[in-house]
């Protein structure tokens, strides 16, 4: 059995049919890419795998395990964590309380907690903000930060979404060399990008989708110049 | 080390200051700020620290209260076995509300602890065989002194602020402020925050209906209206913690020394007009003071160090 698996998950809001039989699966330590155009369903299916919306169908398995009706805290403890594409610092705290409340599922003593998430700050690049209120972060620091929050609960399997949304091409690099870092310590990542530089710099396999809909999934070159995909990215005439 | 000073310093000056102020009158108003103290610092934990706002602690203070006078009034037992009982009996009610609440979004909670303050007011005036309706529970203390009772207060607050003091310090207070700040952040970091919030609750229940149960011995006398009361318990210690400062451990006890004794020089200056003018007063500097006393000035504390050390790269700002 795969590492992570999910197995034809469906999500309907009303009558909207958000996510539709997907399925797909990676092995640990492997980086796969989840592209698709605006709406497509990408960050539903991460809120469907750390349960923060049921499952109108389907199933989704961990280390063997099915995980789909755990409470998302729980999921969280076997060690799937997650960041936000609409940032959620916890703002009235400093960003390496904010790190240590991740760090804390761990370890009960403070200075444990205190200095693992120095570590994390320190990996992140994020250890010359350690003091400031998460309120006053840029919004490079606070993509920043939501990694380093994810990576403070040592998850094995880590979900991007849009780490890279509103960085410079500067950024955008240092992203890149954060992601291929966390890799290169055997997490696991499937990450949600429209930066196909980013996802090309990273993932071993891409699944790209549309309408909550699978379109093809496998190799990252065969998947970008697969037609359907053009089509999706951008409009009937190019294909 | 300075803090360790400064709290030995805190702590004698606390002890010697009945010792100064001998007059019973005055030593009342010191008891009642002690009271008001640990009342707001359990309040604080809940509220503040763990963002879950209570409109109706008073259900807990009251039922204190009323623990200490039955067993008093029904049991001929010694209403001080309230002080063991009376938190016990408030805690108890806390869990089924708490379960029932922390699971749901919004406003629930809030809602839900206004109606139980109410309900039990309603309760306990109507249910007169039990209760003694609105006539209320006299007793007849066995200590007239007032200088026993401000060191029981004092040892109530201090109480109240070590269990605030010790939890907010360790993982239980990053993760009550982590589900202030945002519950979904929160719950994505592993945090069980249902029974996080619950961890916040029993406390400050247990730390409201203690205080309810010594307020009943030492003032003797309770009816519903006054210890189940929306205005002069749920939303008085709301305020407290408000001119005191949200989510500071030192806030609600300034909140309430402030309060007490500013509420105390209206009422013997001004008269009728006292209870308008307080209101006004407690309005501004709520208003212009959003984060209360101690929050504000701790703010300005945070902003001088952050310039002595150079900008943004000041390391260890947190004492
Ligand atoms: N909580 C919700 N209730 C109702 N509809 C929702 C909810 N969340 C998402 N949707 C709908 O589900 C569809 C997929 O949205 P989703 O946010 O997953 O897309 P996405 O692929 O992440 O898009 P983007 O690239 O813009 O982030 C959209 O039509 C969206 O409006
Ligand atoms: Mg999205």
């Amino acid at each position: 059995m795969a590492f992570f698996e999910v197995r034809r998950i469906v999500k309907n809001f009303g009558g909207l049919c958000a996510v539709h039989e997907i399925s797909f699966s990676l092995e640990k330590g492997q980086v796969i890419g989840l592209i698709g155009p605006n709406g497509s369903g990408k960050t539903t299916i991460f809120n469907l795998i750390n349960n923060f919306f049921p499952l109108t169908a389907g199933e989704i398995y961990f280390k063997g395990k099915r995980i789909d009706s755990l409470p998302t805290h729980k999921i969280c403890a076997l060690g799937i964590a997650r960041t936000f594409q609409v940032v959620k610092p916890l703002k009235r705290m400093s960003v390496l309380d904010n790190v240590m409340a991740g760090a804390f599922l761990h370890t009960g003593s403070t200075s444990q907690a205190r200095a693992r998430a120095l570590e994390i700050l320190e990996f992140c690049n994020l250890i010359n903000k350690r003091d400031l209120d998460a309120k006053k972060l840029t919004i490079a620091d606070r993509k920043r930060l939501e990694i380093a929050r994810a990576l403070s609960t040592d998850p094995e399997l880590l979900l991007l979404d849009e780490t890279a949304a509103g960085l410079n091409p500067k950024e955008t690099e240092e992203a890149i060399e954060v992601i291929k870092k966390i890799s290169r310590s055997g997490i696991a990542i499937i990450i949600v990008e429209h930066k196909m530089k980013v996802i090309m710099g990273t993932s071993e396999k891409i699944v790209a989708i549309n309408f909550g809909r699978e379109i093809t999934q496998g190799e990252p070159r065969e998947v970008i110049n697969h037609p359907e995909v053009i089509k999706a990215y951008l409009g009937d005439h190019y294909a | 080390m300075k803090k360790v000073l400064i709290n030995i310093t805190v702590a004698i000056v606390a002890i010697l200051l009945p010792l100064v102020f001998r007059a019973p009158y005055h030593q009342h108003i010191l008891i009642t700020i002690l009271i008001w103290a640990a009342l707001g610092t359990a309040w604080n934990l809940l509220g503040g620290y763990a963002g879950q706002v209570s409109f109706g602690h008073a259900a807990f203070f009251g039922l204190g209260a009323y623990t200490a006078g039955i067993l008093a009034l029904h049991y001929n037992i010694s209403p001080w076995w309230g002080l063991l009982l009376g938190p016990l009996v408030s805690t108890l009610i806390s869990i089924p509300v708490g379960l029932i609440c922390f699971r749901l979004r919004g406003p629930y909670f809030a809602l839900a602890m206004l109606a139980l303050g109410e309900i039990f007011r309603l309760v306990f005036i109507n249910w007169v065989t039990f209760t003694n309706g609105a006539k209320g529970i006299m007793i007849i203390p066995k200590i007239t002194m007032k200088l026993p009772y401000y060191y029981m207060a004092l040892g109530l607050f201090f109480l109240s602020l070590t269990i605030t003091g010790l939890l907010i310090k360790s993982r239980f207070g990053y993760y009550f402020i982590s589900i202030r700040e945002d519950q979904d952040a929160a719950e994505s970091l592993g945090i069980p925050t249902t029974r996080y919030k619950l961890f916040a609750f029993l406390p400050s229940a247990f730390i409201t209906g203690l205080t309810g149960a010594f307020y009943m011995n030492y003032i003797a006398f309770i009816d519903p209206n006054v210890v189940f009361s929306l205005a002069n318990v749920s939303v008085m210690i709301i305020l407290v913690v408000m001119l005191g400062g949200v989510a500071t451990l030192w806030g609600p006890a300034v909140g309430a020394a402030i309060y007490i004794l500013l509420s105390e020089v209206f009422r013997t200056r001004m008269g009728a007009a006292s209870v308008l003018a307080f209101g006004i007063l407690v309005c501004l500097v709520i208003m212009f003071l959003p984060n209360g006393i101690v929050g504000e000035l701790d703010g300005l504390r945070k902003m001088a160090l952050r310039k002595m050390n150079g900008g943004e790269k000041s390391g260890l700002l947190r004492g």
